[in-house]
């Protein structure tokens, strides 16, 4: 009688699982290793917090996150992501950290139909002419950071400006952000070595240039040795410094200690920002991870919730692809930043901010949000996507 | 003028920091023969370490102190381990395995202490500048690093020259069959000498973390600079390295400064900075490749 029951139970469970759906796989292809790593581990802790608060779910639909370091090399980035698409059958691709990885692998990825969010590069091309409708941005596009920071030193009223970044693509992208909302005199425009460390050459022509203010745009340690160095030679007190947010996260910030504090700079995301979502993903990633989330984390917060909202309304049917990609079209999920629209290159509309670097009771440092610049900000390129 | 005087001083330094760094690699490489590519992690090795403790004891030269032994004791033991079964074999498979060294110590940084990279301030008492013209500050610890730059290599010319250790250093580095004959014990002065190495490499990481982003994976940008340097110099010099540190600090940091105002003469100002950033990327090279047509063995050949 026991035998039979144990058979019968197992029956019903063997029934009940086959009735399960298989969970929808998802691939991260992000950068763990090298100097950069930190980024694409806190996109990966962001998006597996969003799992994690749904028990393995995303929208009420069973998900598998599929991880792989891409080293920060476009290559590399290929073979993770043919692998993902050919072998592991994944039908949603994330996580790319950087925009030279992104042009490599996204237009590979999107002619497999399979759909790509990414989570933080957004280089111009795919906002513009090679926008696609299987490609969304759900962190930005590139040049946004900067675009509000050239808005912000404009009504500021700071005359003439210096321009530094290091000497590759992105650095003349970010670059032209700037410059494409502020209106006063360029001093000089610097590009400088990728990778370089010291740079007490360069402040010595700032301060022989005497600029009004520095526009800044050095990613990783370059922005830690920059910004350090720039204390340890008292001009902060005298120019101030301004840069995107991609200096001022809350892991690189307790690298650069008392030499950031004060400094402004351009950013779509803010811990303290002032809505539900936010105030959740906050203590909880806090509470998981036991670090203050960077900009990175929310991101990669975002792109899952975002992913779930689609699930949702799909009920995790991947088979028609187009159902789903209008589901991710509606943005229909609450973002940490508020608001948030996909405009019509399927990159995010959304308000922009100033916030300022301040010191927090506990001691570390971290960032405060000053004033909100753009409301609704759409890229500069959405008009050449013909979508 | 002032400026041209800041941005001299400023040369100064940076070669200074790539002594300190070429020191050691030219003493290995010129008496052990042993190409190091892993030179680089023990200056990652002071300077976490030197962050580490100064942190957690507030005292600089406590960090200091701790970075020496650390960056040495690594040392000693990766030559012990790894190294000293290296010697006879050829200079690819010594390339290999301290690659994989390099591998090897960025990933341990990372487990230790995180992808984040650590904090490491100027000490108070070296935080302001002096005015060492009328009209022209620079910062105290950069004059800092400087002064034991200076000192190190005092050090290290008495070491060579005038000290029984040094004499043995030497011996070994002409014929390392002989002096084993002779009775001195080549084996533990080669772990000495690569400890030595090690240990200025990590002297030059604790020096740079309050300057530099201390991070995994720091010790490779300097590393090709170094390699640079040693070349130029002559391998297995130390004269070589102070002249080669030298050379590559004002060349990488005059070019960087200057040639932007200089190109700015003769074309117009987007294209002159373009130019003017590609050339002062390429400047060290061009003087090392330079040097090579002239002195095909470094400026002062061992």
């Amino acid at each position: 009688m026991n035998k039979l029951l144990i058979i019968l139970a197992a029956g019903l469970f063997l029934a009940g699982h086959a009735m399960a759906q298989d969970p929808v796989k998802i691939g991260m292809i992000t950068t763990l290793s090298t100097k950069a790593g930190y980024l694409g581990e806190d996109i990966r802790d962001g998006f597996r917090l969003a799992m994690e608060m749904e028990n393995g779910h995303l929208g009420g639909i069973p998900v598998e996150l599929l991880v792989e370091d891409d080293e920060a090399k476009p290559g590399k980035g290929i073979q993770i992501s043919e692998r993902f698409i050919k072998s592991d059958r994944v039908t949603i691709l994330t996580g790319v950290v950087f925009s030279n990885v992104a042009v490599a692998v996204v237009p590979r990825a999107i002619r497999e139909d399979v759909t790509f969010l990414s989570a933080n590069a957004a280089p111009s091309n795919l906002a513009g002419k090679d926008c696609h409708p299987n490609y969304f941005s759900v962190s930005y596009q590139n040049d946004n950071p900067d675009e509000v920071v050239g808005r912000y030193v404009t009504a500021v009223g700071h005359k003439s400006v210096y321009l530094l970044a290091p000497n590759y693509p992105a650095g003349r992208d970010h670059l032209a952000g700037f410059k494409r909302y502020y209106e006063g005199e360029i001093t000089r425009e610097l590009y400088t070595k990728l990778d370089q460390s010291d740079y007490a050459a360069e402040i010595a022509d700032i301060r022989a240039a005497n600029p009004e203010a520095v526009f800044f745009f050095l990613p990783g340690g370059m922005g830690i040795n920059f910004l350090k160095q720039y204390a340890q030679s008292g001009l902060s007190e005298v120019i101030p410094v301004y840069g995107p947010a991609f200096s001022f996260d809350e892991r690189i910030l307790q690298a650069v200690g008392p030499a950031a504090l004060g400094v402004k700079n351009g950013s779509h995301w803010t811990h303290d920002l002032d809505n539900e979502a936010n105030i959740e993903f906050v203590a909880a990633y806090q509470k998981a991870y036991g670090r203050m989330p960077t900009l990175y984390a929310s991101q990669g917060y975002d792109t899952a919730r975002l992913i779930g909202s689609a699930l949702k309304a799909v009920e995790g049917d991947m088979s028609d692809r187009d159902r789903f990609r209008a589901a991710l079209r509606k943005a229909d999920f609450a973002s940490t930043r508020g608001t948030f629209a996909f405009g019509s290159n399927q990159h995010p509309v959304n308000d922009w901010y100033i916030r300022e670097v301040v010191q927090a009771e506990d001691g570390s440092y971290t960032n405060r949000t000053l004033k909100k610049i753009f409301t609704d900000h759409v890229d500069a390129y959405a008009a050449e996507c013909s979508m | 003028m002032l400026l041209v005087i800041e941005q001299v001083l400023n040369g100064l330094q940076l070669g200074i920091t790539l002594f300190l760094m070429s020191a050691g690699l030219t003493l290995v490489f010129g008496i052990m023969r042993v190409i190091n590519l892993a030179h680089g992690s023990f200056y990652m090795i002071g300077a976490y370490v030197g962050a580490t403790v100064t942190s957690a004891s507030g005292s600089f030269l406590l960090g200091i102190l701790a970075a020496l032994g650390a960056a040495g004791l690594a040392g000693i033991l990766v030559e012990c381990i790894v190294l000293r079964h290296l010697y006879d074999r050829e200079h690819l498979t010594q390339v290999l395995a301290t690659f994989g060294l390099i591998l090897f110590f960025n990933e341990l940084t990372r487990m230790i202490w995180g992808r984040q990279p650590l904090f490491m301030d100027v000490p108070p008492w070296l935080a302001g500048s002096i005015e060492i013209l009328p009209g022209l500050t620079y910062p105290s610890y950069r004059i800092a690093v400087i002064a034991v730059g200076m000192l190190v290599a005092l050090l290290l010319w008495f070491l060579l020259a005038r000290t029984r250790l040094g004499m043995r250093i030497r011996a070994g580095a002409s014929n390392r069959e002989m002096i084993a004959a002779l009775g001195v014990n080549i084996k533990i002065l080669y772990t000495l000498v690569f400890g030595l190495g090690t240990l200025l490499a990590g002297l030059a990481g604790v020096m740079a973390g309050p300057i530099l982003a201390v991070e995994s994976g720091m010790g490779e940008s300097i590393l090709i600079l170094t390699f640079v340097v040693i070349v130029i110099g002559g391998i297995g010099s130390i004269r070589g390295a102070v002249i080669g540190a030298l050379l590559v600090g004002m060349v990488d940091t005059l070019g960087r400064a200057f040639l932007p105002a200089l190109f700015r003469l003769f074309l117009p100002g987007a294209h002159a900075d373009g130019a003017a950033a590609s050339l002062a990327a390429i400047s060290i090279y061009m003087l090392m490749a330079a040097i090579l047509l002239w002195r095909p063995r470094g400026l002062f050949p061992a």
